[in-house]
């Protein structure tokens, strides 16, 4: 590559991956107890269809989708169904959960098992197995995959794009994947390819990872329609807008999707998901996390199963630090802080980070100097200092004038910010205030 | 580890910059400036330097106390607008000057509008201009001559400022009809000496406000500061190549593009200015087009007093002037939203 793929604005966190990018990923055991909360992606919750004391085996659908942007929810190890109730979850709310203990056995339901002429599917029934699987962007979005896959016609896609960027701190768990498993990726993304009737992919991936460039470039050598995209290390390269940009220089407009420019973006782990999902009818039951951060002793990529509570995981690796102070669901960026570990693990979780008192932020806010560095780095160019004190002074709707919708709360404003201000903070405030007030208005009506 | 977490919002790491480390990051970067005023103008030089630091560190200690708001002289602001005060200033002031201007500036300047972040303008320049205001004669005519003589031994550039220099010779060269021959041509050797003297003016052995002097010792401080990224390039790149631009298109005494950029560009304040003042974060323009609007328009000022005003220098005014329309620049200068229209 001669030039150096990009977008403008953006930061350099220090990257710390380099505690678990060498470390294999390992086999968490099949925890005694899982906690399945019923939304786990965005759209509808799913409708439950078992009882207290009924006996599920790994792999059975334990709440089904209602509507198309649904997923089903499965059971992820076998056992006995000990309790339906309102349980802590990782994006803050408490959500109804099924909770399962295990009997030890891990039986699977016997409908897994390889087809080897998966590639032959119909498109309908590819895509009927990936929503049957429960399939959610595991990137951390966890929109409903099978609603992403089918565009209107009017938006045919041109370019897929697989994520394999990885830009937040501390997380290997792509990066390991990427690794360990390129052949199912790869088939994942052939899979893709035939859904969307693509006519090129692209796989983007940091410059970070080089061993995991190579590998892909090598492995496929031989198509002419895949391409590997090796891409500068700047956050957040792997925010959708940004990679979309970076790979093909299309912007997407404001308030658009992918599909408005052509394009398409599944990260590894879902591509990963998918290959089980549509060559065995694997339902998505475990994922790889990475548990990092100063707060734990020994950091680790994990597969584990969906449900696990974190504070078994973070017992696997060791456990606590002295100094460990703040847990969080996913990245030191973007990833949300969690205030008892019996949260489980859900679809999009990529990572557990518990940082300790040196790295965690947790200072005063000073008055704003207007040093600018917040908007020479927003990746959406956007003024993240006028949003935040708009919204500080309930200005809401002059706040959604000059972009608060069009911001991505990627978190490089706050990071950056001399004066501390919470900036991600106000931004997210003031798009849940809007968003109450337009359902009051709604029921007004 | 503790039995509770700390919750917050996103993102949950920080780099390391802070307030206090970007304002003695600027008053490490004036250190080379003020040891060159001591050095130029001896101790009297270090006296107002620290009187104005001391008294602009009293005042915002008074008026946070007097207005029950959390005391942050530790942030470094009020000793970098002492120090910014003093080198604005003449070397042979009384003392009580400075105190006078540092206690004006930081009270009305800045505490009067909220404190740190508020202030329309910038505090040691509104010092300056009240000093102005109110003692002209101490802020125009009270230079000490640099003690080590000059380099080109032109003796015209410290007995007064270059640019006071000029005005006058070149006030007799336009109005040629209404002096002597005599006059007139020793005026014209005097700007051929100013433009000669261009060493001095570069290292400052020259009659000029404290820290204002010398270009080398300024722009030390001010790669430090770009190094460090404190300081962008737009806004003094844009300051500086305006008035380089205009002055010789116009500062000329033979006609139009007769001017002698290099010397406007190093006499007067324009280094210091341009690096250190309307590069002040809270008073400037934030968005990349409004920065380069910013620049030209402290430039074309500049130029309009140093040329046509009243003034021998428009530095500080031009400055002042363009910090107020900085709320109007950035709101007309906004960058296209990604993926907006």
């Amino acid at each position: 590559m001669a030039v150096n793929k990009t977008f403008k604005g953006g930061a350099h966190p220090p990257e710390n991956k380099h505690h678990t990018e060498g470390k294999a990923i390992d086999n968490f055991p099949v925890p005694e107890k899982v906690i399945i909360p019923l939304q786990q992606h965005i759209g509808s919750p799913a409708e439950i269809l078992v009882e207290k004391g009924d006996t599920v085996q790994t792999g059975q659908i334990v709440a089904k989708a209602t509507k198309f942007v649904s997923v089903p929810v499965h059971a992820t190890i076998s056992g006995t169904v000990t309790a339906i109730d309102k349980h802590p979850h990782p994006l803050g709310t408490d959500m109804l959960s099924v909770i399962i203990e295990g009997n030890g056995n891990d039986s699977w339901m016997n409908t897994i098992k390889q087809n080897p002429d998966y590639l032959d599917l119909p498109v309908d029934k590819m895509k009927n197995r990936i929503q049957k699987a429960g399939i959610a962007g595991m990137g951390g979005a966890a929109f409903p995959t099978h609603v992403k896959l089918s565009p209107p016609p009017e938006k045919p896609i041109e370019i897929l794009i697989l994520n394999g960027v990885e830009c937040e701190p501390y997380l290997t768990a792509d990066h390991r994947l990427m690794l360990e498993n390129p052949d199912e990726i790869l088939n994942g993304l052939r899979i893709l390819m035939k859904i969307l009737n693509a006519k090129r992919a692209i796989i983007g991936i940091e410059k970070n990872k080089l061993d995991a460039i190579r590998l892909f470039q090598k492995k496929i050598k031989s198509r002419k329609k895949i391409s590997v995209l090796p891409l500068k290390v700047k956050y957040p390269q792997g925010a959708e807008k940004q990679l979309i940009r970076a790979a093909t220089g299309r912007e997407i407009p404001s308030g658009g999707l992918p599909m408005d420019v052509g394009c398409l973006v599944q990260n590894v782990g879902t591509a990963f998901a998918i290959y089980e999902a549509v060559s065995s009818n694997k339902p998505l039951i475990e994922r790889v996390i990475t548990v990092a951060g100063p707060g734990v002793k020994e950091p680790r990529n994990l597969r584990v199963r969906i449900g696990t509570p974190f504070k078994s995981l973070i017992e696997y690796c060791g456990g606590y630090s002295n100094s460990a102070v703040k847990l969080i669901n996913g990245g030191p960026m973007m990833g949300i802080a969690q205030y008892s570990d019996d949260v489980p693990v859900i679809k999009g979780t990529s990572g557990i980070l518990v940082l300790d008192s040196k790295t965690a932020f947790h200072r005063d806010e000073h008055p704003c100097i207007r040093c600018a560095r917040c908007i020479d780095t927003c990746p959406m160019h956007l003024v993240p200092t006028e949003l935040a004190s708009l919204v500080k002074h309930e200005k809401y709707d002059q706040a959604a004038r000059i972009g608060l919708y069009d911001c991505i709360e990627c978190g490089t404003c706050g990071f950056v910010c001399p004066a501390n201000i919470q900036l991600v903070h106000y931004i997210k405030l003031g798009k849940a205030i809007l968003h109450e007030k337009q359902k009051i208005s709604e029921q007004s009506a | 580890m503790t039995d509770k977490f700390y919750l917050s919002s996103s993102p949950h790491i920080k780099d390391r910059d802070s307030i206090p480390k970007i304002m003695y990051s600027v008053i490490a970067a004036l250190v080379p400036a003020g040891m060159g005023a001591v050095y130029f103008f001896g101790i009297q030089a270090l006296w107002i330097i620290l009187i104005a630091s001391a008294a602009s560190i009293l005042t915002e200690l008074l008026c946070q106390l007097i207005m029950k708001r959390p005391v942050t002289i530790s942030d470094g602001s009020a000793w970098l607008t002492g120090i910014l005060l003093a080198y604005n200033l003449p070397s042979d002031i009384p003392l009580w000057l400075p105190a006078i201007g540092a206690f004006f500036g930081v009270l009305v300047g800045k505490q009067l509008f909220g404190g740190l972040g508020y202030n329309p303008m910038n505090p040691a320049l509104i010092g300056r201009a009240f000093l102005m205001a109110s003692w002209p004669t101490y802020m125009t005519v009270f230079h000490a001559v640099p003690k080590n003589g000059t380099i080109s031994g032109i003796d015209i550039i410290t007995s007064a400022t270059p640019l006071a220099v000029f005005r006058h010779a070149r006030e007799i060269i336009s109005h040629s009809t209404a002096y002597s021959t005599d006059q007139v041509i020793q005026a014209q050797d005097t700007i051929s000496q100013l433009y000669n003297a261009q060493a001095d003016l570069f290292f400052g052995r020259i009659g000029g406000c404290l820290g204002e002097t010398s270009a080398f010792l300024l722009l030390i401080g001010a790669v430090f500061l770009m190094y460090k990224r404190i300081i962008g390039w737009k806004i003094p790149f844009s300051y500086i190549a305006t008035v380089a631009l205009l002055t010789w298109f116009f500062g000329g005494t033979e006609g139009l593009t007769t001017g002698n950029f290099l010397f406007h560009i190093l006499s007067g304040g324009l280094i210091l200015g341009a690096f250190y003042m309307a590069t002040d974060m809270v008073t400037s323009p934030v968005t990349f087009k409004g920065r380069f609007i910013f620049g030209i328009g402290c430039g074309i000022i500049t130029v309009i007093i140093r040329l046509w005003g009243g003034y021998p220098e428009g530095v500080s005014y031009a400055i002042l002037l363009m910090n107020l329309t900085t709320p109007l620049i950035d709101k007309y200068t906004r960058s296209r939203i990604f993926g907006g229209r």
